[in-house]
């Protein structure tokens, strides 16, 4: 028998390319004859423009084209919306790539320059003339409903984006019937993604042909086929995208942006290959950002400490114009998933989408459920307080029973498996958590604050559906497809529509691929992301990679396994049904000597000397994976802080992560998962967090201002799990990606509020840096 | 201005413009494009190439500056093709993600160890100040370089 490489940590095959430099990011292509492109965006986060000359930035040395809205208006069309939720009056205005009239955030864009190097195209940019006349802005989301706010979109009035309602059971009856409520008001601050390599884009056009060749930094180059063909009017059997290598995206690599769109209106107005690559700086203004809720939140509970209902008013920052996915991240990814690993009679979400000018939002890791997550533990860890239990017990008293195949929440969803109590039960016993709170009490009595944070959660990722993707307003599809072919030497190569960017499926996949079809892992090559060579998928986000894309592929594997083994029987000359498959072997059943390999039969029916009758030639599959379901990973993290009162200075002394994500692939790689994620929610815990002055100018615009993790202030983190199958896709795995980001920001935060509870602060707003602890703790000392 | 450098060994002379970035030398005039730009603040160090020994972030850095200097990048760092000690801990210890601030990881920590060949684990996350990196919560970073520690310690 041989060994299952599934379940095995072995190292990543993307590496050696990457630890030598040898890899080929977007930055990294050369075109003969390649031109550069720099863009020019608004300073003003709200401007009319008036005018835009252009004269002497074209007379400038290098200098081969420069374009205004007025260029593009016409010919590129409006940057689309492609989640737009049905039923809450949703306004997609429309997105000009360039800026013709309004600017309406600071970094739209106005103009673009193409020169023979970046130096004189950025030389340029500073010769361009706009005249302006600025106007009123806003960027807090709240604020910008409010009556005489600065108006963004003529057809949006109030700057209501949309209002999106989700109600389960009926939570206003069991507000009036709860012993206790517990309320609070939560800012989920902005963030600035930051996938290290910045967003960039080379474009080729061959006239000849009317075909368009985009390199891009996507996470789903066949959406960013499709989004182009709208855009630019090129037939998407015309255009070709490669995003072979992508360094990081954490969702921000998700949308079709403008910026994308004007680099190929370039190329196709001069015949020539162009690139443009942002800036860190101008990433910060154009790459979408993440959260941004003004959230007012109630919990209704009876006086033994059962959750009844949860209900919710949120605010939720859209930008200036609606992102790629952006309105489906507050609603569908958020609204729905209120109940986490409890049990919860009544959930009502109740959101506004609200444009301001700020840049547009979309989703960062987790996308809406680290919001949810917040949210509910937030006011379960209020509700412990209130009724004087402890958090641990108030949160196992109202976990959901262990489920294996469904169990129907409040909001609607069906979760697929849950088993949530034994990984409560060891993470506190890996933390020693009777030990950790007498260790508290302690430390209290001699004047030192520490903290212990608790979450539950249950997060629904995987997506998911079609059926469901179309009746929630997702402009697309939710399956996968692969193509799986055994060339004449056995060797395989997998093609899959996802597209990872770091998360290593080239490993994994081959690993599960090695195991279905019984060769070697390193036999098995894994092609993705240039929709030239491969088939149609919707892409790397949502955790959805291994739970939907591996299970497309071993469905195209298993029907390989059959072809072959009827080829088998044919040249053993057996009884199909007599011929059995096993370790990569076909063998006639009770005659062990009587066998062929699966490599033989590759060499046997790419040869096509002899089949059976009726049977094509080839040795290779390709099946279409449409998940019956989404998939609902869940776990426990405990955080340990430790606050200095003197400074309002914290330290995280131990983080526990205590994940389920079903079946792991290469639990190596499933760590690196969750400690990147961890690390994630951490830093918008302590110190992430957009600043806009009151005039809309992004004031953490450059990673000088905007405090990023960094190695020396985080803790080892200890990485614990069980495996609970999901019952509705082939593996039983689920989504591991985003689990990291949207447990430990609440963990951390409520952990800081439990250190700083004898001292009388119950609330801060995020990010905790120290000046806010210390002036909280002071403001408390002082009333 | 005419530059002469020697970078992964090979003499490179170029006329440049003087306020030509040494990153962007190494990456359009060399074509070694393992050094990646990742901010332009000097924040992040993706950027970094080993100076006469010495750790530079390239992006803060003209090419005039390096004038007369021996550089090494990421591609220059194997010996003969063969990985080194620190390439080989960061694979085993999945010590990268995307891979994009692996190349000045890598450099910025080979120089750590030829400074402090036996560092505690505070003293790496120190060194790693000078460095984001955005996928690996840096655990496995500093895994990696205690690995290589102790491999070359050998």
């Amino acid at each position: 028998m041989t060994t299952r490489i599934f379940g095995s940590g072995i190292r990543r095959r993307e590496d050696p390319r990457l630890i030598t430099g040898g890899a080929t990011y977007t930055d990294d292509v050369q075109l003969p004859g390649m031109l550069q492109v720099a863009i020019l965006r608004s300073p003003h986060a709200h401007a009319k423009i008036n005018s835009v000359d252009t004269t002497a930035a074209a007379a400038a040395p290098g200098v081969v084209a420069v374009y205004t809205g007025a260029d593009t208006d016409g010919v590129l069309n409006p940057i689309p919306c492609a989640w737009t939720p049905p039923d809450c009056e949703l306004i997609a205005v429309a997105h000009p790539a360039i800026a013709k009239d309004v600017a309406r955030y600071q970094g739209d864009a106005i103009a673009v320059v193409v020169a023979e190097d970046r130096y004189q195209a950025e030389d340029a940019l500073e010769l361009i003339n706009v005249d302006y006349t600025p106007l009123p802005s806003v960027t807090n989301p709240e604020a910008a409903m409010q009556p005489g706010a600065p108006q963004l979109h003529e057809d949006a009035p109030n700057n209501q984006a949309f209002h999106w309602i989700a109600q389960g059971g009926d939570t206003d009856a069991a507000f009036e019937a709860a012993d206790v409520i517990v309320k609070d008001t939560i800012i989920q601050q902005r963030l600035i993604p930051n996938a290290m390599e910045p967003r960039s884009a080379v474009a080729s056009w061959t006239k000849a042909t009317g075909e368009l060749t985009l390199w891009s930094t996507s996470q789903n180059p066949h959406i960013c086929r499709f989004l182009a063909s709208l855009v630019t009017g090129v037939g998407e059997h015309k255009i070709r995208v490669i995003a072979t290598e992508v360094g990081g995206g954490f969702g921000s690599k998700i949308p079709m942006y403008a910026d994308e769109m004007i680099a190929s209106f370039c190329s196709m107005q001069l015949g020539v290959p162009v690139k443009w690559t942002a800036t860190r700086s101008e990433g910060f203004l154009s790459t979408i950002h993440g959260r941004d809720h003004v959230e007012y939140v109630e919990m209704a509970a009876s006086r033994e400490g059962k959750i009844l209902a949860i209900r919710t008013k949120i605010y939720a920052g859209m930008g200036a114009y609606l992102s790629t996915a952006g309105p489906g991240v507050p609603t569908v990814l958020h609204g729905l998933i209120y109940s986490g690993p409890y049990d919860v009679g009544a959930t009502k979400a109740d959101i506004y989408g609200v444009f301001s000018n700020s840049t547009p939002t979309d989703a960062y890791r987790g996308a809406g459920r680290p919001e949810a997550t917040f949210l509910v533990e937030r006011l379960v860890d209020l509700l412990a307080v209130e009724l004087g239990i402890d958090p641990v017990e108030l949160r196992r008293k109202n976990l959901i029973p262990k489920f294996e195949d469904g169990h129907d929440v409040a909001s609607g969803v069906t979760y697929d498996s849950g088993d949530y109590e034994p990984l409560l039960n060891m993470v506190l016993g890996h933390a020693d958590y009777q030990a950790l709170r007498q260790e508290q009490a302690t430390m209290r009595e001699n004047g030192h604050y520490m903290g212990i944070g608790v979450t539950c959660y249950t997060e629904i990722c995987g997506l998911g559906p079609s059926q469901v993707a179309g009746a929630v307003g997702f402009g697309g599809g939710l399956w996968e497809s692969a193509i799986v072919r055994f060339h004449p030497t056995g060797k395989v190569n997998v093609y899959s529509g996802i597209s990872p960017h770091g998360q290593g499926e080239e490993t994994t996949f081959a690993q599960i691929i090695s195991d279905e079809l019984g060769v070697d892992v390193d036999d098995v090559a894994i092609i993705h992301g240039d929709t030239s060579n491969t088939p149609m998928g919707w892409g790397t986000y949502g955790s959805r990679t291994t739970a939907v894309g591996a299970a497309a592929m071993v469905l195209a594997a298993r029907k390989i396994k059959e072809k072959a083994r009827l080829l088998a029987a044919h040249l053993l000359e057996a009884a199909e049904a007599d011929v059995e498959y096993a370790d990569g072997h076909f063998t006639v059943k009770g005659s062990p000597d009587q066998t062929k390999s699966i490599q033989e039969m590759a060499t046997m029916a790419n040869v096509a000397w002899n089949l059976p009758e009726g049977m094509e030639p080839g040795l290779e599959a390709s099946a279409f994976y449409d998940p019956p379901n989404f998939v609902y990973p869940f776990g426990t993290h405990l955080a340990v802080v430790d606050v200095d009162v003197d400074n309002g200075h914290i330290v995280v002394r131990r983080y526990i992560a205590g994940d389920d994500c079903g079946p792991q692939i290469n639990p190596m790689i499933v760590e690196g998962q969750v400690h990147g994620g961890v690390v994630q929610g951490i830093g918008q815990a302590l110190w992430e967090g957009v600043v806009y002055d009151d005039n809309g100018q992004l004031i953490t615009g450059s990673m000088t201002d905007y405090a990023l993790p960094r190695a020396h202030l985080l803790p080892q983190m200890e990485v614990l799990s069980t495996v609970t199958p999901s019952p509705h896709n082939p593996l039983g795995v689920k989504g591991i990606g985003e689990t990291g980001a949207i447990a430990s920001t609440v963990t951390v935060y409520n952990a800081v509020i439990d250190a700083l509870r004898p001292l009388g602060v119950t609330r801060l707003e995020m990010p905790l840096t120290p000046e806010k602890v210390w002036q909280a703790i002071r403001q408390q000392q002082g009333s | 201005m005419n530059i002469q450098l020697t970078v992964n060994g090979k003499s490179q002379e170029k006329d440049v413009d003087p306020r030509l970035l040494l990153v962007h030398f190494i990456r359009d005039d060399l074509g070694l494009t393992g050094t990646k730009i990742g901010c332009d603040t000097s924040q992040c160090g993706a950027c970094v190439v080993s100076m006469d020994g010495k750790t530079v972030k390239s992006c803060t850095c003209l090419a005039v500056q390096a004038n007369g200097t021996e550089v090494t990048t990421i591609e220059g760092v194997s010996n003969n093709g063969e990985l080194v000690p620190m390439q080989e801990a960061f694979w085993n210890n999945h010590g990268l993600q995307c891979g994009y601030c692996t190349s000045g990881m890598i450099i910025t920590t080979m120089e750590l160890l030829k400074k402090n060949a036996n560092p505690s684990e505070d003293e790496i996350r120190e060194g790693l100040k000078g460095n984001i990196c955005r996928c690996t919560g840096y655990q496995n970073i500093v895994k990696s370089v205690q690995a290589a520690a102790e491999v070359m310690r050998s």
